[in-house]
């Protein structure tokens, strides 16, 4: 049942993203783009983490890909404008291509020791709530099966200073995305209109 | 979740970063090159819950780095557009062989 899923879903994603890097027209791109998210936040609820699926779906698929679309409608010069690459950055592509995906079947062929996959979902909202604040329960939570003895001993985890860092980072990028994208007062004519205008 | 095992989640990973760089070269659209950015950075936070859900030691880092790694790829989309529509409006096009000025 799970490989099922895990099949339809990996159909999804890669189709999807296959689709983005080698479709020419931006629009389309941003739709394929959408089944990949998708497919994506999919794989987050399969592996039973609910809550990274649901921020999935709200962040990438309501909020970044609404953006993208914005930014193509602004930027739209025809509306079926496609722009060529050259063939050398295609010669770049295959063999980057190739070098990346012979890396991972040669890491990946051997296959990973599959360990013991937590039965159920993964600790949800609260947990992590919990742990982005730093006031975890030690007692509902026996730190064990940790890889290294060592690691046993750690301090608990506490994600509170990266969550502050994370949150005022994200408030000095808009306000810079909005001090970016403000109207010019008298935007200097583009080069392809004066072109236009001289005969 | 045992029958399936950590390596198919991973070669599916490492087959949207791989999308995400052939995307990131193949597009002279800048907003392409910023979904190839976006693939790139969905294949690492799915990196990250993947462990999370096999490495029981680690299944709230995962997700908590997984949750981070969602937010900071949204900052980057809204910075990223504001430059592209800088760029628009500077050179008349999202084509990124127009922007030559730094060139030597």
């Amino acid at each position: 049942m799970i490989v099922a899923l895990f099949v339809v879903l990996a159909t999804i994603t890669l189709g999807g993203a296959i689709a983005v890097a080698l479709d020419r027209n931006v629009v389309r791109a941003a739709v394929w783009l959408l089944f990949t998210l998708l497919g994506v936040a999919g794989i987050y609820l399969l592996l039973g983490a609910d809550f990274v699926g649901a921020t999935q779906i709200l962040v990438y698929v309501g909020g970044t890909l609404v953006l993208l679309v914005f930014g193509v409608m602004l930027t739209a010069q025809a509306p079926f404008m496609q722009l060529q690459s050259h063939w050398t950055d295609r010669l770049a592509a295959i063999v980057v291509a190739g070098l990346i995906g012979s890396i991972a079947v040669l890491v990946l062929w051997p296959g990973l020791p599959s360990g013991t996959a937590r039965e159920g979902s993964l600790p949800g909202t609260a947990k992590l709530g919990e742990a982005l604040l730093g006031v975890e329960d030690e007692s509902q939570f026996p730190l064990t099966n940790l890889p290294i003895g060592a690691a046993r001993n750690r301090p608990r985890t506490a994600y509170l200073l990266p969550f502050e860092v994370i949150s005022v980072h994200l408030l000095v990028v808009l306000i810079a995305a909005a001090y970016l994208a403000r109207p010019r007062l008298a935007p200097p004519p583009a080069p392809s209109q004066q072109a236009e205008e001289k005969p | 979740m045992n029958d399936l095992g950590p390596t198919p989640l991973l070669l599916l990973a490492s087959g949207l970063f791989l999308c995400g760089v052939v995307c990131m070269i193949l597009k002279r659209n800048l907003i392409g090159i910023l979904m190839g950015v976006e693939l790139v950075l969905n294949a690492a936070a799915l990196n990250f819950a993947i462990f999370a859900r096999f490495n029981p030691a680690f299944e709230i880092e995962g997700q908590v780095f997984a949750l981070f790694a969602i937010v900071l790829a949204a900052a980057e989309a809204a910075l990223a557009l504001a430059i592209v529509l800088n760029f628009y409006h500077r050179h008349g096009t999202v084509d990124v062989d127009a922007g030559r000025e730094l060139k030597g």
